[in-house]
């Protein structure tokens, strides 16, 4: 690799001391370096008394709470709150950021989860004023903007996924999957029996059956065959009529596309059942297939990872549910009508007798309706459909590069993401979770690790489209290099990571001892 | 195309590198009946100016010149630009749940500043890493009530913001628990007498605002010793969370679970959402607590770090016996709330309070001079029910001058004595004196 910047690996093993030392030759692949960390305490545990950062107008004192209400509903102040200055705040959430991986430091190949590019166009655009301050009862004719975009996008993800209906309402993926099968429950209560089960392969997100359970389903699990797809003869031995759906991820989280999905569709069918898309990799599929031609009747988006809205730290996410027609009277509250040229949100019920109700308060997380539209004008539809195949291409470049360094348990074709396991370092003892670890010495963020459940050690990497052939070519050096440190250097690898802020943390001890806040005198030793 | 930094050259490398003869033979597990033989019918792509101009077109639709006067579960508060530059530190925003601790001790840390927090607010022992939303967070307290309890029952006051109930009601509907509405007086409170008559022995839980939608502050404690009489918990619901700066912790008052939004900290109003829900409890039930938390613990050199911790309640390892399907939450969001609520500190949210209570007070005065009484005769804090004769003609009224008026109380309340004049409003510090007179002289027309 070129070296512009003069940095070697060996320099740091030439610093004397310190926990540089036994950082071995070539980690550092994605370029990662000691840089200047910054300890910094709590915000309860800093500042001084009579400190603030906010500039505010003055209380006049002409009205006073106690004179009001019942003084023993009332208190003066908050104790335990914080007192600190504008610059101090300002460095202790810098220096917090420090710490953090983002997409915006480094590759973030963490499988089912997308980590693409996150455009500073969507933030600085849903931060106009027109769309930030708008208050969600505001009366329609102070809202169309808010109002158009929401009916365009509904109809955008409408086409996306090959659907006749879209609700923007769910919170999240799972929040997704939860009005997903409400709507199935309310569709089949509304035949006259609601049903009971629901069908899913072992290769599902653990939110799937949880999101079953909600719904006061029961969960049949499904064994994927050889090739980790499921097969029609095993949807059909569990299919009855007591079968609500059959949820299934497609491509599943294995990266496989399930080819016999409109066979598997056809017998749930037959026996009056549903099929139920979660939308979580459809990042593979964007203008090259459409769930919707292949025989599912719902499917839920993660507008958070297919149309880059920022993961932020764990959220906001956001879970579009699209679906057939026969469903449509079914969807959640509220429902964006166009009439004439004036936009109106439809909220009460008595409009929408069939609707499942409402899921969250007000209308969804807009904020994030308006970076998926700025994400999908602002590619087209030969953008969005570039966007599935240089997803797949990475994803497929990698698992060449790799196949042979770690062991791949399934031969299948991979569309946008891989599967590997740790099969071929056993003999030196490194597991996936030490090969995660080291990953971070050399500047990556590790992939999604012992998930899905049915490979042993499952190494799971999503590259997604907007990583360059250069970055995808220093993280399979890296993960060379881990695999022939394994072999030489086990134990290297084992007390990864050693470069950033904190080494391997005690999570046993977090979860036995559960230190949850902050209090005074507070001490974790 | 900007995002996609592939050249002709790199993409034919490696279609070579892996054998394949173009992009579309990489989708050949694809059947080709499944596969879209057009481009999808979406308007045509834009740069980044004409992308700003269509969507500046849209925002330029919604009239924002002036702060609603709606509140009723969404607040028009100041947001500290300080706020929305460190939130736009990418390791904040385009990190995932931190699933890797040792690269996420910023994300973790925060998380742990936010829980604590939303414990010194509430008065609870626990918080949460953050829920979707108030509506969301609060129907996750009735599961947990009836798990905890094994009861089947919920009693809620009709003066919980009616979105809320709502989403109770849709989360409890699969399971069939039976949910007991409680009537509330002509002073804005929950009805006690009715209260009594609806909670028994198969009561979960009872669900009371604090304040509560109608902008009242409740009789948390005589609710509470009711609700805990019958064996049951008390479910405190907080939608401005302003107000916990003046009234007591709900956790102080008898309040078993706290629920609710931090949106009044840090986060604009984005036509409702997102908005860090938030849900906090006691110490004894945190087993059972639905979502995400982060804890303390040391590194392997005795260093203090974080970790996401208990993990075993969650989705991802109970599966179908998880507290929740909760998996993404609202980190963002309560992020930005931890990033206010640092900057107000102790005086800055005792001042907020004050003057949201003050301004609130200006707004009851210059209604009353224009010849509008309150309709409920309970204490408020920053919200105020107004009788202004027909409450939808004047919010299309003053839709004309660009003013958004408040909440008609009808609308929820059909059958409440004053319902047509019923105008929930809000005044807050972004209300200045003159606004409030302007806002009330307009609404008398």
């Amino acid at each position: 690799m070129a070296n512009p910047t003069g940095w070697k690996p060996a320099m740091e093993k030439e610093a004397k001391g310190g926990a540089a030392a036994g950082t071995p030759e070539g980690a550092g692949a994605g370029g990662a370096t000691r840089g200047l960390a910054h300890e910094e305490p709590l915000l309860f545990e800093r500042g001084s008394t009579g400190r603030w950062g906010v500039s505010l107008p003055r209380p006049t004192g002409a009205a006073d709470p106690a004179k009001e209400i019942p003084s023993a509903l009332l208190r003066a102040a908050v104790d335990g709150m914080p007192e600190l200055s504008e610059l101090e705040v300002i460095r202790h959430f810098t220096r917090m950021s420090t710490w953090n991986h983002g997409i915006d430091t480094g590759f973030y190949p963490l499988g089912s989860c997308t980590m693409k590019y996150n455009p500073k166009s969507s933030e600085a655009l849903a931060r106009l004023p027109g769309f930030a301050n708008v208050h969600p009862l505001a009366p329609p004719e102070l809202c169309q903007g808010a109002l158009e975009l929401m009916y365009q996008l509904e109809r955008a993800l409408t086409e996306i996924a090959g659907f006749d209906a879209t609700t923007l309402t769910p919170a999240a993926g799972a929040h997704g999957e939860l009005c997903g099968l409400m709507v199935i429950r309310a569709y089949h209560a509304s035949k006259g029996n609601p049903r009971k089960k629901v069908l899913l392969p072992d290769t599902a997100h653990g939110t799937n059956t949880a999101s079953a359970a909600l719904n006061g389903y029961e969960v049949v699990q499904l064994a994927s065959g050889p090739d980790g797809r499921l097969h029609p003869e095993t949807v059909k031995a569990a299919m009855s009529e007591d079968v609500a759906a059959i949820m299934v991820t497609n491509p599943n989280t294995l990266g496989i596309f399930e080819s016999q999905i409109a066979e598997i569709a056809e017998i749930v069918h037959a026996k009056g059942g549903l099929v139920y898309g979660d939308g979580a990799n459809m990042n593979a599929l964007l203008g090259v297939a459409r769930p919707g031609d292949m025989g599912f009747d719902v499917i839920q988006y993660n507008l958070h990872k297919t149309f880059a809205t920022p993961h932020g730290g764990g959220g906001p996410g956001s879970g579009p549910v699209s679906v057939k027609a026969k469903l449509a009277p079914f969807l959640p509250l509220p429902v964006v009508v166009k009439e004439g040229e004036t936009y109106r949100l439809v909220t009460e019920q008595k409009e929408r007798p069939r609707s499942v109700g409402k899921l969250r308060e007000f209308w969804g997380n807009f904020a994030m309706f308006v970076r998926a539209w700025a994400l999908i004008r602002e590619y087209g539809p030969e953008g969005l459909a570039q966007t599935g195949k240089l997803a797949v291409l990475n994803a497929n470049y990698v698992r060449k590069a790799l196949q042979g360094v770690y062991n791949l348990p399934y031969e299948t074709d991979s569309l946008h993401e891989v599967v590997f396991d740790d099969g071929l370092q056993k003999t030196s003892g490194v597991t996936t979770m030490d090969v995660a670890k080291r990953l971070i010495d050399h500047g990556f963020h590790p992939p999604t690790i012992y998930f899905p459940l049915v490979v042993h050690g499952a190494i799971m990497i999503e590259p997604t489209e907007t990583e360059s052939r250069e970055t995808l070519d220093r993280f399979v050096e890296a993960m060379k290099a881990i695999a022939e440190e394994a072999k030489g250097d086990p134990e290297a690898v084992k007390a990864a990571p050693v470069r950033p802020f904190r080494a391997r943390l005690d999570e046993t001890r977090a979860a036995r001892k559960p230190v949850l806040r902050w209090k005074p005198g507070m001490k974790v030793e | 195309m900007r995002y996609h930094p592939h050249t002709p050259d790199d993409v034919r490398a490696m279609l070579d590198a892996v054998g394949a003869a173009s992009l579309d033979d990489l989708f050949r597990s694809i059947p080709k009946p499944l596969r879209l033989a057009r481009a999808l019918d979406v308007p045509p792509a834009l740069d980044e100016i004409a992308l700003f101009g269509e969507l500046g077109r849209l925002a330029a639709r919604n009239d924002v010149a002036h702060p609603p006067f709606a509140g009723a579960g969404c607040y028009p508060h100041h947001v500290p630009p300080v706020v929305d530059q460190l939130l736009l530190r990418g390791e904040f925003f385009t990190a995932y749940t931190p699933y890797q601790p040792e690269i996420s001790q910023g994300t973790l840390q925060a998380l742990f500043e936010w829980q604590t927090f939303v414990c010194l607010l509430t008065g609870q022992d626990v918080s949460n890493a953050s829920m979707y939303d108030g509506a969301t967070a609060t129907a996750e307290a009735a599961l947990m009530a009836t798990r905890l309890t094994g009861r089947k029952k919920i009693a809620i006051s009709a003066a919980v913001h009616p979105e809320y109930r709502k989403v109770v009601a849709t989360y409890l509907r699969s399971t069939h628990d039976e949910i007991a509405v409680v009537p509330f007086g002509k002073d804005g409170r929950t009805d006690l007498d009715a209260l009594q008559k609806a909670v028994n022995g198969e009561t979960a839980c009872v669900i009371a605002g604090w304040p509560n939608f109608l902008g009242v502050v409740e009789p948390l404690p005589e609710i509470s010793a009711v609700a805990k009489k019958a064996g049951a918990l008390t479910v405190s619901v907080t939608a401005e969370a302003v107000a916990l700066g003046a009234l007591q912790a709900p956790g102080a008052l008898g309040a078993d679970v706290s629920t609710g939004t931090f949106q009044s900290f840090g986060n604009p109003m984005s036509f409702g959402g997102p908005a860090p829900g938030f849900f906090a409890l006691r110490e004894a039930n945190v087993r059972q607590m639905p979502g995400r938390v982060c804890g303390a613990t040391v590194d392997k050199h005795g260093r203090r770090g974080f970790v996401l911790t208990l993990s075993t309640r969650e989705q991802h390892i109970r599966r179908e016996k998880a507290t929740s399907n909760i998996c993404t939450n609202s980190g963002l969001c309560a992020l930005a709330a931890t990033m206010h609520l640092a900057l107000l500190g102790k005086k800055g949210l005792s001042d907020l309070a004050r003057l949201n209570h003050e301004r609130a007070r200006l707004l009851r005065d210059a209604m009353k001079r224009a010849g509008f009484e309150p309709v409920f005769s309970g204490p408020t804090f920053n919200e105020t029910a107004f009788d202004v004769g027909d409450a939808e003609a004047a919010v299309h009224r003053l839709a004309k001058k660009g003013i958004v008026a408040g909440a008609p109380l009808a609308r929820w309340y059909p059958d409440l004595p004053k319902a047509k004049g019923a105008l929930l409003c809000v005044a807050t510090e972004l209300h200045s004196p003159e606004l409030i007179e302007l806002f009330a002289q307009s609404v008398r027309g």
